[in-house]
């Protein structure tokens, strides 16, 4: 069963094709990656799918439920979240508000609730302070729950981003480039959290990533973009041989002088 | 590296700045105006601090970036600056005998020039301010070269004088009636600011406790060494005991404070309002007063028998206008609210000129009065009781503050507060939480709008009638002004603010023709060296008193430290 599917899903912004009729399936409880050169229209795919733009031409489905066009809330209620290339946290807010704020789907409280304070909602906020401690606990931040998010260091603040998307219970996780930033042995904690992640919560993941030896290591399915399309899909193994994808990242030449391990470590 | 300017550079340049704020002070007036107010009673006047302060301040900075090791050098550099300044003074005097400066600067009296020469007759007199200054560059060495502990001791105390000299007035109809307690204070203060003996006395008294209290941290400390239970015992208390002197300050301060009180009264209000709006859900609203305007025209329409459409009573009315005024912020923010920051408040603020010229204008006459406004509101009645009264209105303004605070308050730790300060902290990612933003601008507005209207309620029921006039764009920028001044999104930051933007210039009438220029010089100095607010709530400290270097963070606006120039 197919978690997402994108169908010919195309984004223009001007003249330029940024994203250009690309099919996507995405697998339950899978770990599929997205890579490709810079440019080449892999988080404009990320927000078409989030409802961040609304694409010109194909349609978006969750769980074979159409949600082209859908505002970015209404996505997010439908089970996607996501993270950010450049970290995007609450940054004045605190570690567990962040999280909290990430609930919000599924908090029920309103205006009156919160200016009388009745049992419904009191308990309401003390669960969800709980499971925001959890979630902090679960990815790491145990203790940090009061630290102001700008305060964190920046690998905490990627951590922490995770576990506020994770706080809306999605069903499937967009993660753009999470590695970003990260010195090898952080990388290679990431690889076993992300894997992790899936094991323990059944979520499926889809990740932009630039770090090869990440993609690589845990990707089931690799999706490669290039200038707005896509040009190849595989496992792993199959898209380090395949010639357009080396061609991509290292020309023309490159394709037929040197062989796929190139490719790996580009 | 920039090479050091030198000492005789910064000098004469801080001097010139403050010379010529002196200058500027005196032709809009502000000297002459303040002199009839003494601090020291025959002794000094509000005016001469004016006077003096800027030469007094720029001379201690200019100290301070002044490269010199040896205490005689700095008290030498003091004297200078002073003097410099000072000469400024004898220069304005020199010209303003010699040329009719009146043609452009009406204030530039011969009642400033005495004012500025102390009455000394000429040619000698042109040596007074030279002098004065002087001397005042002298203490700002003095000051300058004390220890941090001292100093502060000595800028506390003299605060504390000029505070109470300032508010002679008000501090002697509070002290009065209370008897013997009364006498005794009351020799402390002559009939024009304080005596020399109570001044002296006072200083000494502040600046007994402000050096044995030095270094130590807020009053709150003590509270907080006590247990947990005691603690909640003590923090009641004092709500209870700050809710008693609430009470009976009306009768505390008599008639014309209490009329003080209620504006005072009515802008907390809106300030509480505002403070969602912009401090929770940072939402520029400029025009903020439209709100204002329907509650109040709301209630005279119908209630006003002038008009002759209904004849309800205030009560009856009260429900309508809110519901006006929410209405109004529900529409004004369905097809505003998509527009971010800048634009916001530009069409905001071209509402809040629209409602006012609504009720300005004679198309709407018939309905709204125009020009006329509308007369003989209802005033708000519980069984026989009228509030008809200054002092009665607080009562009802003070519950309706409470009510208000309270909500706004519960909110600002709810689910809601914390949407609002997602929204506010970044719009993109909030809505990618799952939060439906333009409902949660609506709810901002809409409760923000609430408040402004009962504020409007309130005030045409106090002046019993309701003009355009009062309701015009500076409203507006007061309630946003105090809410700055008190401490974006802090609610006990409302009460400061509104106390020193809306009270001080009240109590001290001679400010009202400066009010705005005032506002500007408060707004400047907080945004320099206190951005944070009066009262700020505690995260917004943490954001801008920042211990920790934030990790990389290139670009971000938070406010320098204010270090030594030049180092």
């Amino acid at each position: 069963m197919d978690v997402l599917v994108c169908n010919k899903v195309t984004k223009k912004f001007g003249g330029l094709m940024a994203v250009s009729r690309v099919d996507l399936q995405v697998k339950e409880a899978s770990i599929h990656s997205i890579i490709g050169p810079n440019g080449a229209g892999k988080t404009t795919l990320f927000n078409c799918v989030t409802g961040f733009y609304t694409p010109e031409e194909g349609e978006i489905l969750l769980d074979g439920h159409e949600i082209t066009g859908y505002s970015p809330d209404r996505v997010t209620k439908k089970g996607i979240a996501r993270t950010y290339q450049n970290i995007r946290l609450f940054k004045n807010m605190t570690s567990v508000e962040n999280i909290m704020v990430g609930m919000h789907p599924h908090l029920r409280s309103g205006l009156l609730g919160g200016i009388f304070r009745d049992p419904r909602t009191n308990k309401e906020e003390k669960n969800s302070v709980e499971e925001a401690n959890r979630l902090l606990a679960y990815v790491g931040l145990k203790g940090k729950g009061d630290f102001l998010s700008k305060n964190l260091p920046y690998g905490d603040q990627r951590r922490l981003e995770i576990a506020r998307a994770l706080a809306s219970k999605p069903r499937l996780l967009l993660l753009d480039e999470p590695s970003a930033g990260m010195n090898p042995s952080e990388s290679e904690d990431l690889v076993d959290f992300i894997r992790h992640l899936r094991d323990d919560l059944g979520i499926t993941i889809v990740l932009i990533e630039h770090h090869m030896r990440v993609v690589m290591s845990m990707s089931e399915i690799i999706t490669v973009l290039d200038f707005g399309q896509k040009i190849a899909e595989g496992s792993p193994a199959e898209i380090q041989r395949n010639p357009q994808v080396i061609e991509a990242y290292l020309g023309r030449g490159a394709a037929s002088g040197l062989g796929a391990p190139a490719a790996a470590s580009a | 590296m920039q090479t050091k300017p030198s000492n005789w550079k910064i000098v004469f340049q801080n001097a010139s700045i403050g010379g010529g704020i002196s200058i500027f002070l005196s032709l809009v007036g502000m000297v002459a105006a303040f002199n009839e107010r003494y601090i020291i009673a025959d002794g000094i006047t509000f005016g001469q601090i004016t006077l003096y302060a800027p030469i007094f301040l720029l001379t201690y900075l200019s100290i301070r970036s002044v490269a010199s090791t040896s205490k005689s050098r700095v008290f030498m550099w003091g004297l200078l600056s002073g003097a410099i300044g000072g000469s400024f003074l004898a220069l304005l005097v020199l010209v303003g005998n010699s040329v009719n400066l009146r043609a452009m600067f009406i204030n530039a009296t011969d009642e400033l020039y005495n004012i500025i020469t102390s009455g000394v007759p000429l040619p000698l007199g042109l040596l007074v301010p030279v002098l004065v200054g002087a001397i005042l560059g002298g203490l700002a060495a003095g000051l300058y070269l004390l220890s941090p502990r001292w100093r502060s001791t000595i800028l506390q105390a003299s605060a504390w004088v000029f505070i109470f000299g300032l508010m002679r007035d008000l501090i002697f109809t509070v002290i009065i009636p209370w008897g013997a307690f009364g006498s005794i204070v009351s020799w402390m203060f002559a009939l024009n600011g304080m005596t020399l003996l109570g001044a002296i006395l006072l200083f000494v008294f502040v600046a007994f406790f402000s050096y044995r209290n030095y270094g130590k941290k807020g009053g709150d400390n003590w509270v907080k060494r006590l247990p947990p239970r005691r603690q909640k015992f003590v923090r009641w208390g004092a709500i209870l005991a700050g809710f008693v002197v609430a009470l009976l300050l009306p009768f505390i301060l008599g008639i014309f404070f209490s009329e003080i009180l209620d504006n005072v009264g009515i802008y907390i209000l809106m300030g509480l309002g505002l403070n969602i709006v912009i401090g929770f859900a940072g939402l520029l609203d400029l025009g903020y007063v439209a709100f204002y305007a329907i509650g109040a025209y709301t209630i005279a329409v119908l209630t006003s028998p002038e008009l002759g459409f209904a004849h309800l009573t205030f009560w009856q009315a009260f429900p309508i206008a809110l519901f006006m005024a929410v209405l109004a912020g529900v529409i004004l923010g369905l097809p505003v609210l998509r527009l971010r920051g800048d634009y916001l408040a530009i069409v905001t603020l071209g509402f809040g000129e629209i409602i006012r010229l609504l009720a300005l204008s004679d198309w709407l006459r018939p309905f709204l009065g125009g020009t006329q406004g509308i007369q003989q509101i209802a005033q708000p009645q519980i069984g026989n009781f009228t509030f008809n009264t200054q002092q009665s209105l607080y009562y009802l303004i003070l519950f309706f503050i409470i009510v208000a605070g309270f909500v706004a308050w519960r909110l600002k730790d709810s689910k809601v507060g914390r949407t609002w300060m997602a929204m506010r902290e970044d719009e993109d990612v909030a809505r990618a939480m799952g939060i439906n933003t333009v409902l949660t601008k609506l709810l901002a507005f809409g409760t923000g709008a609430f408040f402004s209207g009962l504020a409007g309620t309130l005030f045409a029921a106090k002046l019993g009638s309701s003009y355009p006039t009062s309701f015009n764009f500076f409203v507006s920028i007061n309630v946003l002004s105090l809410i700055i001044v008190g401490g974006m999104g802090s609610i006990p930051g409302v009460f400061v603010g509104a106390l020193v933007l809306i009270g001080a210039p009240e109590v001290l009438r001679e400010f009202s023709d400066f009010r705005f220029m005032f506002y500007g010089a408060v707004l400047v100095a907080m945004m320099l060296f206190r951005p944070e607010g009066l009262w700020p709530e505690a995260r917004r400290k943490l954001e801008l008193h920042e211990e920790v270097a934030p990790p990389i963070e290139p670009g971000q606006d938070t406010p320098a430290v204010l270090g030594t120039q030049g180092q």
